[in-house]
């Protein structure tokens, strides 16, 4: 990766480790206040992220008996934190847009959990609008998710008992966070950040408001968390893994023909200085 | 399906594609009347947008009332000047023969070579390339042949190009021009040779790189498109980068870019523009994935899988949307998914670097497959030697998904292929002469 001018710091010693070694360089800041260490509210880790792992979606039960023409189904849709973990550090508010024909379709959700449980026999795309704290970010994060309340197989009755679950897996980055914010949210289970060199010196935490009108923020024993999917990446780096050495190999093979086909008395082109990958 | 289900309603067939059906059945059956099945079919098989004649017209034809007869009869053309006397037949209508000038003569048309006089010659025109035969001759050409520089060349007695007869003449004209003006009161600068002389060394340039464009080889084309397309990128990152007010390091990469743009762009045997074109692309990507990173720090926030995807794309900007689609295949055939279910850092770095390593294979399995084209025009017969080396080292030996990858590519037109864990290629019956190699589509 390039290298930045210096910025105000000390050079640091290079990251090691850390929970998600984002750190490939030294970290610098910027933009120091005018009016010095008063307000430090300004200034940002240049080449920090913040990853806040979600998973976004829905949870659909049919009602079977109680089933009538207009409210077939019973469904949630919700924002969690990937490991369960409260989103409220991060998230201010979560507003569902949900289909025209819904009463007051905008849907604000203050506190966590994010979620929202509606009755319908309508599938429709939602449109979920992230609104994070002041000290986060200014700006929304929009995710659409399509409420599925029919399984592929329609042979059969519909399951009362077991319901159609899609969810996402996603991880909000927040480049350059304040100061403050990072402070702030360093030590949080549900965000991850990378370890900072030692000696840099972070204003104190400061605690925001957060709304608590449900007990608590964590989705770890939710009702519906026996539905909840399991998004590990082990797997998936597995395969990406097993993959690329196939097709490693393959380079490797067709790279040998190449040259065989140029053969040693016609070498046309130069000692390769220019590999292409 | 819900609300049909709901309110219990039969689903119905979409009504639409039985019309379908019944129409291009039509279409084949009827043919006009009046000419062969085969000749209509010349036109498309759809009566032309044009009426043309009917057949039934032709024979109508016998009118009128005016005795018409042709003869044979002497005429004269303005545009000879000797009294050559010739014949021909003429349509003579109720006995008046027509009149007027023969009908071609209009087309002489010549042009007005300028006439200089000795006095002249000696005041304005005198060269120390040319003698004054030597431009009386050209002059005396260019009169008897109209300025057919190519005729003129031909029959000149030195061997002067073209170029070079063209630009005494235009000299020589531009500066009689200009002395007669001053001499009695006229404007001429807004004579077309006065305002935009004849350039030699622009001329000569420009016809030598109509001709190295017009006999380039089809790979040269291609070559030099991809090239020009890279450095058009290349010129467009290196914009954005500088736009996002990153330092010096970015600058090196688009340094070396540039370089690369200079080594592609000189006319030169295909060896080394082969190079050129890798070494930019390769420059390239990186150049595209700088700005990309640098544009993603400029948002506040952001996807991961956005990220993701805003990096697939500058990978692959200098791919074709086949070689995409190919990469795509790939990609499902390794089992890997085209977006990734848990994208978290890891994952998107290692999905990356997957699809770019797999646009590598691609690229030079592509060069091999043109190194064997190149090398097989060479090869007598239509018909493949068996037991050549290297028709079975094209397939790769190894695992199925070299021979999956080939193997779609040759058998494209058998789409439900699946050609897991074959180790040579399908040949196809005589279609191609050369089945194992890939045919006139590319990545």
């Amino acid at each position: 990766m390039s290298v930045r001018k210096a910025g105000e710091s000390e050079p640091p010693q290079p990251e090691e480790g850390g929970s998600s070694a984002q750190l490939s360089q030294p970290v610098r800041t910027s933009k120091p206040a005018e009016d010095g260490d008063k307000k430090s509210t300004n200034k940002r880790l240049k080449d920090v992220d913040i990853c806040v792992p979600i998973v976004y979606g829905t949870v659909a039960f049919y009602l079977g008996r109680k089933a009538s023409e207009s409210q077939s189904h019973k469904w949630t849709v919700y924002v969690r934190g990937a490991t369960n973990e409260d989103l409220g550090v991060v998230v201010k508010r979560v507003i569902f847009q949900l289909h025209p024909s819904f009463n007051n379709p905008m849907r604000v959700i203050d506190s966590p959990p994010f979620e929202l449980t509606e009755c319908g026999w309508g599938e429709f795309e939602i449109a979920i609008s992230l609104f994070f704290h002041n000290d986060v970010c200014e700006r929304q994060l929009d995710l659409y998710h399509h409420l599925k309340l029919y399984t592929e197989d329609e042979s059969g009755p519909q399951s009362t008992k077991k319901p159609v679950v899609v969810e996402s897996y996603n991880e909000i980055v927040f480049p350059d966070p304040l100061e403050a914010c990072f402070a702030r949210l360093q030590n949080h289970p549900a965000v991850i950040v990378p370890r900072l060199p030692a000696g840099f010196n972070l204003p104190n935490p400061v605690s925001i408001d957060q709304k608590n009108d449900k007990e608590r923020g964590d989705t770890k024993d939710h009702p519906l968390s026996q539905w909840f999917l399991n998004f590990s990446e082990a797997d998936e780096l597995l395969k990406l893994a097993a993959a690329r050495q196939e097709v490693q190999a393959h380079i490797v093979n067709v790279r040998r023909k190449l040259s065989m086909l140029d053969g040693p008395p016609q070498l046309s082109k130069p000692p390769s200085g220019y590999e292409y990958a | 399906m819900d609300a049909k289900d709901i309110l219990g309603l039969p689903k119905s067939t979409h009504p639409a594609s039985q019309e379908k059906k019944s129409r291009p059945l039509k279409e084949s059956q009827r043919k006009p009347d009046g000419i062969s099945r085969e000749v209509y079919a010349l036109t498309g098989g759809v009566p032309p947008l044009m009426p043309a004649v009917e057949p039934l017209q032709l024979k109508k034809r016998p009118p009128t009332d005016e005795k018409i007869t042709w003869q044979w009869l002497p005429f004269t053309s303005s545009a000879r000047k000797d009294n050559l006397q010739l014949y021909h037949w003429v349509k003579v209508v109720n006995g008046i023969p027509p009149t007027g000038d023969y009908s071609f003569a209009k087309y002489n048309k010549s042009v007005d070579v300028v006439k200089y006089t000795d006095e002249e010659y000696e005041k304005h025109l005198t060269d120390d390339m040319w003698t004054k035969e030597e431009t009386d001759q050209l002059f005396e050409l260019c009169q008897q042949f109209d300025l057919r520089f190519i005729v003129i060349a031909d029959r000149f007695s030195s061997s002067r190009t073209v170029e070079e007869l063209k630009e005494r003449y235009y000299k020589v004209s531009r500066s009689i021009l200009i002395a007669r003006a001053a001499a009695l009161p006229g404007d001429v600068s807004e004579h077309p040779i006065v305002k935009e002389p004849y350039k030699f060394t622009q001329e000569r340039d420009r016809k030598r790189a109509l001709f190295m464009v017009l006999s380039q080889t089809k790979h040269q084309e291609r070559k030099d498109y991809e090239v020009l397309a890279e450095a058009k990128r290349i010129a467009e990152s290196h914009m954005a980068a500088r736009n996002a007010k990153e330092s010096e390091s970015l600058v090196t990469f688009t340094m070396d870019s540039e370089r690369a743009i200079v080594f592609g762009e000189t006319l030169s045997p295909p060896s080394n523009s082969e190079f050129a074109p890798a070494m930019v692309a390769h420059s390239t990507s990186m150049a595209e994935n700088a700005s990309t990173l640098v544009s993603l720090r400029m948002l506040r926030v952001y996807l991961r899988t956005y990220a993701l995807d805003q990096m697939i794309q500058a990978a692959s900007s200098s791919a074709g949307l086949r070689t995409i689609k190919r990469v795509e295949q790939s990609l499902q055939e390794l089992g890997v998914n085209l977006k990734p279910r848990v994208p978290t850092k890891a994952v998107c770095a290692q999905h990356l670097e997957l699809r770019k390593e797999i646009l590598t294979l691609l690229n030079l399995q592509k060069q091999l497959q043109h190194k064997e084209a190149e090398g097989s025009s060479y090869r007598d017969g239509p018909y493949e030697t068996p037991g050549t080396p290297k028709d079975r080292t094209f397939v790769p030996d190894s695992t199925s998904f070299g021979g999956e990858v080939l193997g779609d590519r040759v058998g494209k037109r058998d789409q439900k292929r699946k050609a897991l864990g074959r180790a040579e290629a399908p040949s196809l019956p005589a279609q191609s002469k050369r089945p194992r190699k890939l045919r006139a589509s590319d990545l």
